[in-house]
């Protein structure tokens, strides 16, 4: 299978990133939408953009209010405050069986009473189609998630990955402007959901049609999505491409949110070129990372940088402005990988990750070695929030 | 099989055994037999002493007349034809009041279910004649609904000792039976199906018809079997609530035992009784079995 996640084609000016084009228009606009649920806000004034034929991922932790913004989206909540428009028309007041936006359900919801047919032809059915057109469109839609010997059997006699796969056929088979996929995948055992995420990429592409997709796995967002949206307590964190959010993360929030992390904060000075030092422990020479925005002298910052980002050696490194002395505390041995945990001499733990070249008996560090760890001035990133 | 195993399966056969088919065959054997001026009403009585001899002379005595003397009195084939419609009508009176009470309990707050279900449950927790003498209290035409009428200013209404009393009384006592298998399915039903149907384009009361419906009919069977097979029978009831128009096979039975004193006709009409509920059920059954084996 290619390469199936579009922003991960990165670079040429070909690749598909509606969001950077100003002439572009956006397929569903959130404009200070806010929801209360009594006391509780769910939702706290987000504006979002999403444009045709984004893959479009909500990631956050549970109760960041991901869900919310989805059923908004399908009809089943309205906002307190704002409005959401769908092609330019605004879809608050319509209620969810007059929306050209369908949802497939974390528990699928399939009509346990109807067979896999009758199933993705039911909203066919409720849409008035005549006979005939009904049945080719189902027979396109069982074709198309490869079930068409499944025709028959009722939701029970299928397989959970079948099943899923019924859910999104008959949550496509309206042909909607916004497919919704709630958690699609969580259900799943790891291996099927890693096939089935390339699968449901593969299908976004060929209907063309726009999915958002909510879920808690940044696995799973980082693997499908074009543009992920970082929630936390009812607000956007960042909206960015996968690999924007994980290379250039505007907050500390979303650094940690997403992948593995170290965190390191001190006083910074800017040295300019976007580049910040950080004095980050009392005689210990300062450490430097690229700042996305200005820092101020004197300021607290945090200095985030990726574990696979660092590199770990037995003698002092003499080209790098950033080394620092540690003893390895523990190692992480996961077959591909080595995550090395380094203390440093306050007590800080560093991880650094290896990737295993060499066999696991010819391997460098072994426990309390002393060893440096350092990395170039553009790996780390300084963060003020 | 291993004699746990066995034993497992062997209770509830002896429990059937004991407490219906014994008990079946000494009705049917009591409605093969004549009516006598004895104790016990009827002959032959069995006689054990008398040896092989003895059992065949008995067995020659059975005969069918007592059917036989069923199909001749047209007071019974009516009795039994007002019975099914007494107890189809207010069947069916009951699951149009169940169901949406019913479907109300499903659709409460969780916290409030048990309470709501104790609600349900708690008129069992009187005696069912006091409830039904408590009917005669409100339906008399001196009764608190007529006298509410003629407060309110509208015509009295003659209730009791009319077959709307009965369809009233079976209607109420047997309610419970009607709401609780519905309320068990609809409560299990996922909430999710509703905004799916409503997702692919059906308005509310669509999402009902197509979707809730169906998948409560399970319960709406069930409930509706819990009603009718006893309402068919009904006794009390009918005797204290309905009139001289109510004609309903459970009073001709009592009054076949008690006042005829004719044991084997009052038999005969109990197996005809059983036969008629049993043998639609048992039907009802099979083709549900033969549908779950097709979908299978």
């Amino acid at each position: 299978m290619s390469d199936p996640a579009p922003a991960s084609q990165a670079g040429p000016a070909c690749a598909f990133a509606p969001w950077d084009d100003p002439q572009a228009t956006p397929l569903i606009q959130f404009q200070g939408v806010t929801k209360r649920f009594g006391d509780f806000t769910a939702i706290d004034a987000i504006d979002l953009e999403i444009y045709p034929r984004e893959f479009f991922a909500l990631l956050g932790p549970s109760g960041c209010g991901k869900t919310t913004l989805m059923r908004m989206l399908a009809g089943f909540e309205t906002p307190t405050e704002g409005t959401i428009t769908l092609d330019g028309q605004d879809i608050v007041p319509v209620p969810p069986n007059k929306r050209a936006v369908n949802m497939m359900f974390q528990s699928y919801a399939l009509f346990p009473h109807l067979t896999v047919y009758d199933n993705i032809a039911f909203g066919l059915k409720r849409s008035g189609m005549d006979k005939g057109e009904i049945d080719a469109r189902v027979q396109e839609m069982l074709r198309l998630v490869q079930l068409q010997k499944f025709a028959h059997r009722k939701p029970h006699q299928v397989s959970g990955g079948q099943r899923q796969r019924v859910a999104l056929a008959r949550a496509l088979a309206k042909a909607p402007k916004l497919l919704l996929l709630d958690e699609p995948l969580g259900a799943l055992d790891r291996k099927l959901r890693e096939q089935t995420q390339f699968e449901l990429v593969d299908i976004q592409e060929k209907t063309g049609t726009t999915f958002v997709i909510v879920t808690h796995d940044q696995e799973e967002a980082m693997t499908v999505a074009s543009r992920i949206a970082v929630m936390n307590e009812g607000r956007i964190a960042q909206v960015d491409t996968p690999g924007n959010i994980y290379e250039m993360p505007t907050s500390i929030y979303v650094a940690d949110f997403i992948g593995d992390v170290n965190l390191i904060e001190g006083g910074a000075t800017a040295l300019g070129d976007g580049i910040v030092e950080i004095a980050w422990r009392e005689g210990a020479p300062a450490i430097r990372g690229t700042a996305p925005a200005p820092v101020a002298n004197g300021q607290t910052a945090t200095l985030a940088i990726r574990p696979e980002k660092i590199s770990i050696s037995r003698e002092k490194p003499k080209d790098r402005n950033n080394v620092v002395p540690g003893k390895v505390h523990d190692i992480g041995y996961l077959g591909n990988i080595s995550t090395y945990h380094v203390r440093l001499a306050d007590g800080h733990i560093v991880k650094a990750q290896v990737t295993n070249q060499q066999r696991i008996s010819r391997r460098d560090f072994t426990w309390e070695d002393v060893v440096w760890l350092s990395w170039s001035d553009t790996a780390g990133i300084v963060l003020t929030r | 099989m291993d004699v746990r195993r066995f034993s497992l399966v062997a209770i509830p056969y002896a429990w059937l055994m004991l407490l219906f088919l014994v008990p079946f065959g000494i009705v049917l054997k009591i409605s093969l037999s004549d009516y006598a001026l004895a104790i016990p009403p009827y002959t032959p009585t069995l006689d054990l002493s008398a040896g092989w001899q003895g059992l065949r002379a008995y067995l020659s005595q059975l005969d069918i007349e007592n059917y036989v003397f069923l199909t001749e009195d047209d007071l019974y084939w009516k009795a039994y034809l007002s019975s099914l419609r007494i107890a189809l009508v207010s069947t069916l009176l009951t699951l149009l009041i169940g169901y949406p009470i019913a479907y109300a309990m499903a659709q409460a707050p969780a916290e409030w279910r048990p309470t709501l279900m104790m609600l349900v449950i708690l008129p069992f927790w009187t005696s069912f004649l006091i409830r039904v003498y408590a009917w005669i209290g409100i339906l008399s035409n001196e009764g608190y609904l007529n006298q509410a009428l003629l407060f309110l200013g509208l015509p009295e209404a003659t209730i009791l000792n009319t077959n709307v009393a009965v369809y009233i009384g079976i209607t109420y006592t047997y309610l419970p039976f009607m709401v609780l298998p519905i309320y068990a399915t609809l409560e299990k039903m996922e909430p999710d199906l509703i905004e799916a149907a409503q997702d692919l384009g059906c308005t509310r009361s669509e999402a009902f018809w197509r979707v809730t419906l169906p998948l409560s009919q399970p319960g709406i069977i069930a409930g509706c079997f819990l009603v009718f097979i006893p309402a068919v029978g009904e006794f009390v009831i009918p005797s204290l609530l309905g009139g001289s128009e109510t004609l309903m096979i459970g009073k001709v039975l009592w009054e076949e035992f008690f006042n005829n004193r004719d044991w084997p006709v009052a038999s005969a009409v109990a197996v005809i009784l059983l036969l008629l509920l049993v043998i639609p059920i048992v039907l009802f059954q099979r083709n549900e079995q033969k549908q779950r084996e097709a979908g299978g």
